[in-house]
């Protein structure tokens, strides 16, 4: 206000906010707890570290929550989000999933790692341990052709009905964007359910043996990703519901589908990877390996 | 349009006090916060050299009677001096600083994500500082297995929690860095000013572009790599663990997959402000400017195919050893384009040997003096001999601590007075230039033949044979230190004695767009957009 500066141009040159801090003292107060926790350190006698990790937990969500808010409210109401910043937006997401899937090749790397070369001559303590194969000796894989493909074809679905959903809002048709956002949210849950269904039915555990470390944390970092996803539809949902997007401007619902699509493709690399070529397309589970 | 400007200007407040810094959204303010904590960190990990440098200075134990603590102070010096002072500085501080000014801009794309990347940087430094008072390997407190991490002694090697706090001050630092590098592309990508076209841009920022990718695709992997180190440690899994069929090489390849465009992330930022610095006290633009922009981005995408040169003596066979030698030395040749192109730059100038200008020089001199030793280390042969000397100390304190920290005082020269809008004692910068570069010569030239003779880095002791080179490496390491006092009294006195710049101290060779605008720029510049209508570089 001292100022009598106009401002000539289209950027969004955005108000103080305290979500940065609150969100990084709570990233602090959380990565303090979880390391109290992994290590059952005490304060005063009492094992805090849970109680610090959740109020910290707390604190980020809480950070999350506010901050998108305050840019639903910027793009809603403000009028802030012009062409231009639309456009800085997309660079935005498409960057941030591109950083998403360096993360998934960090995984995918370790279980490459592990299957082209278990029976590699000079690793001969971990060759004795795999009997030189994959699926290493003893372990009982999934059968790619059951749960799983029922999975696949489930989020190939949902990747349809988002599809829809984004349709229908090009053409201003609610209910269509309703309806498809409704069904993708529920087969992204059904993917979900079936995927905890499965581990819970597994032949190997987590510890102690590298198909489970690899299986579970490349499968488990893909389901944490479903579960954000699904949110993020549930929140697109809840918006459309509101009143909110508009034939033209509708960034949080087209990233919410990028996101879901990416996820998605995720999981077909998972599926052929992992489940089909890592269980010889399905023989080493029908011999009961 | 109509509807946007109205609300600016009702929220339009510039916020005083605390709340100016800690709720900011502005680019220059957030640019200083960051240099201000890279002076911070860089005390506290110029301490930990120090302490080192005297422990060495003479064979024996001195003053490290748990020897454990030196590998601690050794592994903290790094990951402060990479993460928390060389990264902060030249990224956060001057990328943050002068990128959107030099591309015609009035912010970054995301101002609001640009304060949590600087303010992840105080929580992630707080981890790793607390890691070094809890407990690591059994009765000692942190973690000395070196900046790398690698495992087993940082699986079953070190039980306590402290490489756990650092494990998360890593994953903090690694989210500000990325989200930091998304707001860099973005904004070069889509805030240039009308006319400034890519082949227009200052080579500054397409040295912040190409570092902001190399940012973007390597650090997640990192995060993978540790998370797994994580889990090894505290659920139970066996990615690094062979009795489980895990592989300790694995973690090499992820940390070296990410290791190596770090090194590139570290030096192209100060690319881009030497070849600003060389041309504007050359009074010519920059010599072969596609070259020396497309030179970058070659460097950055061959540095993505070379990480295993860090891992020669690992086991690797012989074919994948070929391989990396020879993409390792295709690296020498980009680089070469960006070291002749200064000289031709500087070749037929009006030179003017300001303090900025002798910085630059000397960072020239000294990062080809690293650049030159990095070549016989690519070398797997020779690498057999000299990996894990201190002959790869001297390389890549060459490259980064004469190289990047060289081309951050450069830039901390050249842009005081825009930045403050005070003058800095020209005396006082070339004095600390002087002391600088004789003390970090003296400091790093004899590890070269400390590491030929064959000594081991990481060592708390010698044997007495070494004595004489670590002898003078300490007293230099002391000159460095003595220098920044110089650095310390002249920002200081210019503070005091408050000695007006004005628009462009620097004439006129000083042709980007920052030098366009008032010292200190307004707190919001280009209100209107500047046109851009010619090439200046």
């Amino acid at each position: 206000m001292a100022d009598a500066h106009t401002k000539n141009h289209d950027y969004h040159i955005v108000d103080p906010s305290p979500w940065p801090f609150v969100g990084s003292v709570s990233a602090f107060v959380m990565a303090v707890g979880a390391v109290m926790w992994m290590k059952a350190m005490l304060i005063g006698g009492i094992k805090a570290g849970p109680v610090v990790f959740g109020a910290g937990l707390i604190g980020v969500l809480y950070t999350m929550a506010a901050w998108w808010s305050d840019v639903t409210r910027e793009a809603e109401r403000g009028g802030y989000h012009t062409r231009v910043v639309q456009i800085s937006h997309r660079y935005g997401m498409i960057m941030f999933i591109a950083s998403e899937v360096m993360f998934f090749v960090a995984w995918f790397w370790a279980y490459f790692d592990a299957s082209l070369f278990a029976g590699e001559a000079k690793q001969f303590i971990r060759a004795e341990f795999t009997g030189g194969s994959w699926p290493p000796k003893g372990i009982e894989v999934f059968d790619p052709w059951h749960l799983p493909l029922l999975n696949t074809l489930i989020l190939l679905t949902s990747g349809t009905t988002v599809t829809w959903a984004h349709h229908a809002l090009l053409h201003d048709d609610r209910e269509g964007l309703k309806w498809g956002l409704i069904l993708t949210c529920v087969l992204g849950a059904i993917f979900s359910v079936v995927q905890v269904y499965e581990y819970q039915h597994a032949a190997f555990g987590f510890k102690g043996h590298i198909y489970g470390a690899t299986f579970f944390m490349a499968t488990g970092f893909h389901g944490f990703h479903v579960f954000v996803g699904t949110i993020f539809l549930i929140v697109c949902l809840a918006r459309a519901l509101k009143g909110h997007f508009t034939p033209k401007q509708h960034l949080g619902f087209e990233f919410a589908a990028w996101y879901w699509h990416f996820v998605d493709v995720v999981w077909l690399f998972l599926f052929v990877a992992i489940y089909l070529w890592g269980s010889h397309w399905g023989a080493a589970a029908a011999a009961g390996h | 349009m109509a509807h946007a400007a109205t609300a600016h200007e009702a929220h339009h407040d510039h916020p005083t006090g605390w709340r100016r810094w800690v709720l900011s959204t502005n680019h220059k303010d957030i640019g200083t916060m960051y240099l201000i904590f890279g002076i911070v960190a860089g005390l506290i990990g110029g301490a930990l050299s120090i302490a080192m440098r005297l422990e060495l200075q003479e064979p024996g134990l001195q003053y490290f009677t748990n020897p454990q603590t030196y590998n601690v102070f050794v592994t903290g010096h790094g990951l402060i001096m990479v993460f928390f002072v060389v990264m902060p500085a030249l990224i956060g501080g001057f990328g943050n600083w002068f990128v959107p000014i030099m591309i015609g801009a009035p912010d970054m794309a995301f101002p609001r994500m640009n304060n949590v990347s600087f303010w992840l940087l105080p929580a992630a430094f707080g981890l790793l500082l607390i890691s070094m008072f809890v407990e690591g390997a059994p009765g000692s407190t942190g973690f000395g297995g070196g900046w790398t991490v690698y495992p087993p002694l940082s699986t079953s090697g070190h039980p306590g929690p402290a490489l756990d706090f650092g494990i998360l001050a890593l994953h903090i630092a690694g989210a500000s860095s990325i989200l930091g590098a998304i707001n860099f592309i973005t904004t070069i990508l889509n805030m240039r000013a009308p006319g400034m076209t890519i082949h227009r841009m200052p080579l500054f920022a397409w040295a912040m572009l190409v570092t902001a990718f190399l940012l973007l695709l390597s650090l997640p992997v990192l995060a993978g790599a540790i998370t797994m180190l994580l889990t090894d440690r505290n659920f139970g899994t066996t990615f690094f663990d062979p009795a489980g069929g895990g592989d300790p090489v694995l973690y090499q390849h992820l940390f070296w997959f990410f290791g190596h465009p770090e090194v590139y992330i570290m030096i192209l930022p100060a690319f881009g402000i030497v070849s600003h610095i060389i041309s504007t006290f050359s009074k010519k633009p920059v010599f072969g400017y596609l070259g020396m922009a497309y030179a970058m981005v070659a460097i950055g995408a061959v540095g993505f195919v070379v990480w295993a040169h860090h891992m020669y003596t690992a086991g690797l066979s012989l074919k994948t050893q070929q391989y990396f030698v020879f993409a390792t030395m295709v690296i020498a040749v980009p680089t070469g384009v960006k070291i002749f192109s200064w000289i031709a730059t500087m070749w037929g100038g009006s030179m003017r040997f300001t303090s900025p200008m002798i910085w630059a020089i000397g960072f020239i001199f000294l990062f080809t003096v690293g650049g030159v030793t990095g070549v016989v280390l690519a070398n797997a042969g020779i690498d057999r001999q000299l990996h894990n000397t201190y002959y790869v100390v001297a390389h890549f304190h060459y490259v980064l601590s004469l190289g990047a920290v060289f081309a951050i005082f450069a830039a901390w020269y050249y842009w005081f007075p825009k930045i403050t809008g005070y003058v800095f004692s020209e005396f006082l910068a070339k004095l600390h230039f002087w002391i600088a570069f004789i003390g970090a010569n003296v400091l790093f030239f004899p590890m070269h033949f400390s590491g030929l003779a064959g000594m081991p880095r990481h060592y708390v002791d010698y044997p007495d044979a070494f004595a004489g080179w670590n002898r003078i490496s300490s007293i230099g390491s002391y000159i460095f230190a003595f220098g920044l006092l110089v650095f310390f009294y002249g920002c200081w006195q210019a503070f005091s004695r408050k000695q007006a710049a004005g628009e462009n101290p620097w004439g006129a060779g000083a042709t980007t767009l920052e030098w366009t605008l008032s010292s200190p720029p307004p707190y919001h510049q280009f209100e209107t957009l500047p046109r851009i209508t010619g090439s200046e570089h």
